[in-house]
């Protein structure tokens, strides 16, 4: 968009008046991030609270996934590849980062591809791929699947954390714990899922959305056409990022969700378990679920006393308000995922937010 | 788990197709997008193109904001 | 100087450094030959006569992998590195020790390739390398090679740091981010390609130009090698009572450095530089400064992209181009590419 107009419209976003407050979840944790590293979160009106939400597939995923990739590892002696994204994540004991200081070989990719490329350039080793994420990443990892079984790879699976964004929503605003008038929908996802999943905030709990890009010109257009929706007293959810995201999302990459996953119960850090929201390789394609390839028993969970990113994902405390913030929890010795993790609302706030 | 940058295709060979964005090329995965054809502009995340962007719908929501912003001036200008 | 092509033995073999007699031969040759006779310490100490007064000295040690990159190699960043760390001081760069770390098996072409880049950088830099060492540990003890170079540098007219007021000026001497990104873009698993290439270079020409020019207008110069900008200016700002705010549309990144970083969800604010200094000036005398560094070759993209100001004391922070701001914190870990 141009660049003038996109100033233009911050400034009516900064000079825009509101009767009284208005709290707007936005559920992505790549937005977390974006409002404020474009500095758009700095024009809001003072009244206009941005809430962050369960979107951050670091943050939600529990202690008991990574306890349980750390064992597999240990027993098997295999090589893990992952994203960047999990490897400070504290587990009930330890962290990836640890234990790759220990000398477990953990390889940090970026692309599912290149942990396929690594199982065949090392035919004699173990891969597992640590795939975790949301509907934008999940056709990605049952494609890596599909390629692993085409080019007959026996040394390759991968532990499936994957989850899906609408049940969680849905589930957060059964609760009904936080008041939340409106919410910024996450682009990408909605890019393969399509806005129709999204109807149920607007139909079942009555309430606006707005599905929106990540750039700042996204950013402003998405907040403003929130905050006309929530004046006009119009629940409805619109697309406002129709350059990506179709009314159906993206058929292929559905289908190729549904050829190697099923949906399953999954467990959220903060939400618990949420029926429906979770993906589980099917049993055609066992061999390459590293769960049922490699059994452990992890040893039991432990959380961090104290550690309140559960409220923080559920939108009940902003960071400044939780007890841990800034104080015995900081990125140099972080306590919960939301410090961790470059997306997560702790870590934004802490980076970004002036006291 | 959004990270995604818009990129175009400028050659596509066999299973894998090459995407470009400023002046950086990298290698990209389209069994998500099976049709893309090459100067196509694609949406890339984690090495696989997800979805195709529509230029035209670009332009047309450039024009509504801009009537938005149009509209909004001229009920400043009346007086109060 | 001919390099000779005609290596018999291929890999440096073990029993160097320990005396074995052949190879520490070959290596002494090879590293007296390329470097110079006086690079490769004969009795226990070089002899320097330096005029009396305050000297410029420091250290740091190479272990960049891969060893070879587009814009430089591991030899030519020891050289550079030293003598940046002497010119930002305001000390003329003289002298260089180098001391080298070769694990068993490293190839000799390799090896020579880099003592030729060293002796090319130091050349330009107008150094001299006047002491070494040279060690050998086991095959898998080491990854290849590792240098350590110190350097002393003579302070020709008293140029101490003067102390920064508010309005003074924040400038930069190109573009940032390069080196960090070329290095990160080479890793086997990221399949980028672009003509990126490390910024790795000597810095002492330019800074003395603008010592030479404006002698009482510098306040403080850094190179912003790890760490990138924000970390140089995190730490000048840190405990004052002045904050420092840069303005996004003005901060020089290359196309190519924008496109990896936003593939990899990385900001170049924070990426290592080999060839970058930081300095904060008097108001009246920027401008100047930056036409001084536009004319030389490593500062052509110099610009102006803030100012200290007490918006947030003791802190930075980055206006972006729609107006808003947020800070720019110091961050101790280094960015991992992610995905969210």
């Amino acid at each position: 968009m141009d660049r003038e107009l996109v100033k233009k419209l911050a400034d009516v976003l900064k000079n825009r008046k509101l009767p009284e407050e208005v709290r707007i979840m936005e559920v992505c944790g790549t937005h977390t991030a974006e409002f404020f590293r474009t500095g758009v979160k700095d024009l809001f009106p003072e009244n206009l609270i941005l809430i962050d939400g369960p979107g951050c597939p670091v943050c939600v995923t529990p202690n008991s996934y990574l306890d349980l990739v750390i064992e597999i590892a240990k027993k098997y002696n295999a090589i893990l590849a992952t994203f960047g994204d999990m490897i400070k994540v504290p587990s009930s004991y330890s962290s990836l980062a640890k234990e790759k200081a220990d000398g477990m070989d953990i390889r940090i990719v970026y692309s599912p591809l290149d942990a396929l490329r690594m199982a065949e350039e090392n035919p004699d080793r173990e891969i597992i791929f640590l795939s975790v994420g949301f509907e934008t990443t999940a056709p990605a990892e049952a494609i890596i699947i599909m390629e692993a079984e085409k080019k007959g790879l026996t040394n390759f699976s991968i532990l499936s954390c994957n989850k899906l964004t609408p049940p969680a929503v849905d589930a957060l605003l059964s609760a009904d714990e936080v008041r939340i008038d409106g919410f910024i929908i996450p682009g990408h996802v909605s890019t393969i899922t399509g806005r129709e999943p999204w109807n149920f905030i607007a139909d079942k709990y009555g309430k606006p959305g707005v599905i929106s890009g990540f750039e700042a010109h996204d950013l402003i257009t998405g907040v403003l056409a929130l905050l006309d929706l929530l004046e006009k007293r119009e629940a409805v959810v619109t697309n406002e990022y129709k350059t990506a995201v179709r009314e159906k999302g993206n058929p292929n990459a559905l289908k190729i969700i549904d050829t190697v996953f099923e949906i399953c119960p999954a467990e959220w850090r903060g939400l618990g378990e949420i029926p429906g929201s979770g993906l589980r390789i099917r049993d055609e394609y066992s061999r390459f679920d590293a769960k049922k390839k490699f059994p452990a028993t992890p040893p039991p969970v432990k959380e961090h006393a104290g550690c309140r990113c559960g409220d923080l994902l559920r939108g009940i405390i902003t960071p400044p308000e939780c007890p841990l913030f800034d104080k015995v929890c900081s990125p140099e010795n972080a306590v919960g995922p939301c410090m961790v993790s470059s997306e997560g609302p702790c870590s934004a706030y802490y980076k970004y937010w002036r006291r | 788990m959004c990270l995604a940058i818009p990129m175009t295709i400028t050659k596509i060979d066999g299973n894998y197709a090459i995407a470009m964005a400023n002046g950086v090329e990298t290698q990209v995965n389209f069994a998500m997008m099976p049709d893309i054809k090459i100067n196509d502009k694609v949406l890339v995340h984690a090495g696989f193109i997800i979805e195709k962007l529509d230029e035209e719908q670009a332009r047309e929501i450039e024009e509504t904001w801009a009537e938005y912003y149009a509209i909004l001036e001229k009920e400043e200008v009346k007086p109060a | 100087m001919e390099e000779s092509k005609d290596r018999a033995i291929k890999k440096i073999l073990p029993g160097h450094g320990s005396g074995g007699k052949l190879m520490n031969d070959m290596i002494s040759v090879m590293i007296k030959e390329i470097l110079g006779k006086d690079s490769i310490q004969i009795d226990d100490s070089a002899v320097l006569d330096i005029a009396s007064g305050k000297i410029a000295f420091t250290t740091d040690s190479y272990t960049v992998t891969p060893i070879f990159f587009p814009g430089g190699d591991i030899g030519k960043l020891a050289v550079n590195g030293t003598v940046n760390d002497l010119a930002v001081m305001g000390a003329v760069p003289a002298f260089l020790s180098c001391s080298l770390i070769l694990e068993e098996g490293f190839d000799f072409e390799s090896f020579e390739k880099i003592l030729i880049s060293m002796r090319d950088a130091a050349g330009e830099a107008g150094v001299k390398i006047v002491t070494g060492d040279t060690k050998v540990v086991p095959n898998g003890k080491g990854d290849k090679i590792y240098i350590n170079t110190s350097g002393i540098g003579i302070f020709k007219n008293e140029v101490q740091r003067r102390e920064i007021k508010k309005g003074d000026k924040i400038i930069v001497s190109g573009t940032l981010g390069d080196h960090g990104i070329t290095i990160m873009s080479l890793r086997n698993d990221l399949r980028f390609s672009s003509d990126l290439k490390s910024d790795c270079a000597p810095l002492n020409g330019l800074i003395s130009e603008v010592i030479a020019k404006y002698p009482e207008s510098i306040k403080f110069m850094r190179d912003a090698t790890r760490g990138g900008l924000a970390s140089v200016l995190n730490e000048i700002t840190a405990g004052k009572d002045y904050s420092a705010g840069i303005t996004e549309d003005d901060i020089p990144v290359s196309e190519e450095v924008k496109g990896i970083c936003n593939l990899l969800g990385l900001d170049p604010l924070y990426v290592a530089n080999e060839g970058k200094v930081v300095i904060i000036a008097s108001p009246e005398d920027a401008d100047g400064i930056v036409n001084v560094m536009k004319s030389n070759q490593y500062g052509k993209d110099s610009a102006i992209i803030g100012e200290i100001d007490s918006l947030y004391p003791g802190k930075v922070y980055i206006k972006t181009f729609i107006g808003g701001k947020r800070l720019l914190p110091l961050l101790i870990e280094e960015q991992l590419p992610r995905i969210c």
